[in-house]
């Protein structure tokens, strides 16, 4: 449905997104992840025709939006981040003039307007202006502007930015509701979002794709490393520390404070705790935490993006 | 590519917005306030009944106003957002510039059409030629849609309101203005070139009730260049 070859974006000497390649089927509901400046927005606005790519190609039913920029976009409902739409116009007009402009035949066009309306809880707010509408419903009207069409493709910027946790929750069952019928893509810097809403994730970082996978199985791919905290009182230098608890095809990383903070991070292997606790047995350390750290999706996010500021 | 039924409907949209706000009808009240005292502060005086007066001021007046009404029609969409909206909807970015272009041409011409009572109240006056008056009103579509291409063309070049209308101020001003002064103080051999250019020195033309093919080609034709230009900078905003 839609598919991403070497799409590559510059800013300038800016690389924004870096040569990235993916693929979404027809149904899936797919999360793109990424901490903020990650090249998430970017790679959705060239996904929507707003930017040209420097280089890579995309295909929405395998048609490429450079030949059939605007045939694509009536594939398309999207709605960028905080819903940006005219604010003067009464939500209904606002509607009713999307509904013309996106190829709604002129008889369908109530029966779509109705559609949309009770889909995503418009009622009360129909005959008010646009501006004049709490965050959660200005929202809704985003969803409705995108669905209006009945696309086979919903792309979401951050469709819950700025909202309260109750708004959240009811944008989250609007967007799953939807998914059942289409194609959608979310982006998002929550991973609670992700996890709640979408079948598979793909995690991007610095414009490259660092992570590609239906949710669980990124979990399962992480949860097959296992991470130990450990905080001992010690006068030993890093370097010693390494030395001192070398295990194979661990890696250590150590931080400094009053407690040196060590981390180890290494493939399951069984009895691994009785191994490391040997070791620092042997020493004159005095250890005031060792724990394993809970596996989530949280913090496979954070392995992926954070630079490794301890190592 | 085009899309006819797209374009009106933006119009439409547009032209709807402009009178969503009060300021639509302030500003017509200035506008007309502004035109109708510069025009009859000086009527009386030449005990002539004729409106070529009107049509000789209506070019400096529309300079200062027009970029007024354009300054939005980019620049706030930029700002907002909604441009992204809009643009990522399946309409084509000639639609859009179309669409606006004649929106804001038709809210100048429904700005500019209480001043018909003029002509209406100087003939109970006497015998008034209405030719040249006929013409100055088609003259002034014209007019009207070279200064609102170039506000359009200032409003695409930036985020601000205020940048947009300062481009669009200086250009239409030098054009309608500037370059009459200038022509006292230029060479000789040049004044056909500023004679060229000047928008009033055009539509002076026009307001003598010379309805001229070749002023109203050059109007026609500075409206298709500042189109272009709005064109081509909405589409280099895709490269990012």
């Amino acid at each position: 449905m839609i598919e991403v070859k070497n799409l590559t974006k510059y800013y300038g000497d800016f690389l924004a997104v870096n040569s990235i390649n993916f693929k979404i089927n027809k149904g899936e509901v797919v999360g793109l992840l990424g901490p903020n400046g990650a090249g998430k927005s970017t790679t959705i606005r060239m996904l929507t025709g707003y930017y040209t790519p420097s280089d890579g190609e995309i295909f929405i039913n395998d048609i490429s939006v450079k030949d059939e920029p605007i045939m694509i976009k009536s594939f398309i409902g999207y709605i960028p981040e905080s819903s940006p739409l005219y604010k003067d116009m009464v939500v209904y007009d606002y509607l009713k003039f999307i509904a013309h402009i996106q190829n709604v035949p002129d008889n369908l066009i109530a029966e779509r307007i109705d559609f949309v309306v009770e889909k995503c809880g418009l009622e009360e707010v129909i005959y008010k202006k646009v501006g004049e509408l709490s965050k959660g419903y200005k929202q809704r009207t985003g969803l409705a502007h995108s669905i209006i069409h009945n696309p086979q493709i919903l792309i979401l910027d951050e469709p819950t930015s700025g909202l309260d946790p109750n708004q959240i929750i009811e944008i989250r069952e609007l967007i799953k509701e939807l998914g059942k019928e289409k194609t959608v893509l979310l982006s998002s810097h929550i991973l609670s979002e992700v996890e709640a809403t979408c079948s598979r994730v793909i995690i991007i970082n610095r414009g490259n794709i660092v992570a590609d996978g239906s949710t669980e199985e990124l979990l399962k791919t992480f949860t097959d490393v296992e991470k130990f905290i450990i905080k001992v009182k010690t006068k030993d230098d890093t370097e010693k520390i390494k030395n001192l608890l070398k295990i194979e095809n661990a890696r250590i990383s150590v931080a400094d404070g009053a407690l040196k903070e060590i981390v180890i991070s290494l493939p399951k292997t069984n009895e691994i705790e009785e191994t490391i606790y040997r070791k620092i047995k042997e020493t004159d350390w005095i250890l005031y935490e060792f724990r394993k750290e809970e596996q989530s999706l949280e913090n496979l996010f954070k392995e992926l993006t954070m630079e490794d500021k301890n190592v | 590519m085009f899309n006819f039924k797209k374009t009106i409907y933006i119009t439409k949209k547009e032209l709807r917005s402009f009178f969503y706000s009060p300021v639509a009808y302030i500003f017509i009240c200035i506008f007309l306030v502004a035109l109708g005292w510069l025009f009859f502060s000086k009527f009386f005086l030449y005990n002539q009944l004729e409106m070529r007066d009107f049509f000789n001021i209506l070019p400096i007046v529309l300079a200062f106003v027009i970029p007024s009404i354009t300054m939005g029609l980019f620049a706030e969409e930029f700002s907002s957002g909604s441009y992204e909206v809009i643009s990522t909807t399946s309409v084509s970015t000639l639609d859009i510039v179309i669409g606006k272009f004649f929106a804001a041409i038709l809210f100048m011409l429904i700005a500019l059409l209480p001043t018909i009572m003029y002509p209406l109240f100087l003939i109970f006056l006497g015998d008034l030629d209405l030719g040249p008056i006929a013409g100055g009103y088609i003259g002034s579509i014209f007019l009207i849609s070279a200064l609102v291409s170039i506000g359009m063309f200032a409003s695409s070049l930036s985020k601000s309101q205020i940048v947009s209308f300062i481009i669009a101020l200086s250009i239409s001003v030098t054009l309608c203005l500037l370059l009459g002064l200038m022509k006292s103080i230029t060479p000789p051999f040049l004044v056909d070139l500023i004679d060229y250019f000047s928008f009033s020195g055009r539509f002076g033309n026009i307001a003598k009730g010379i309805l001229d093919l070749r002023d109203i080609s050059y109007f026609i034709a500075i409206s298709v260049v500042f189109l272009f230009l709005t064109y081509q900078n909405l589409e280099l905003r895709k490269i990012g």
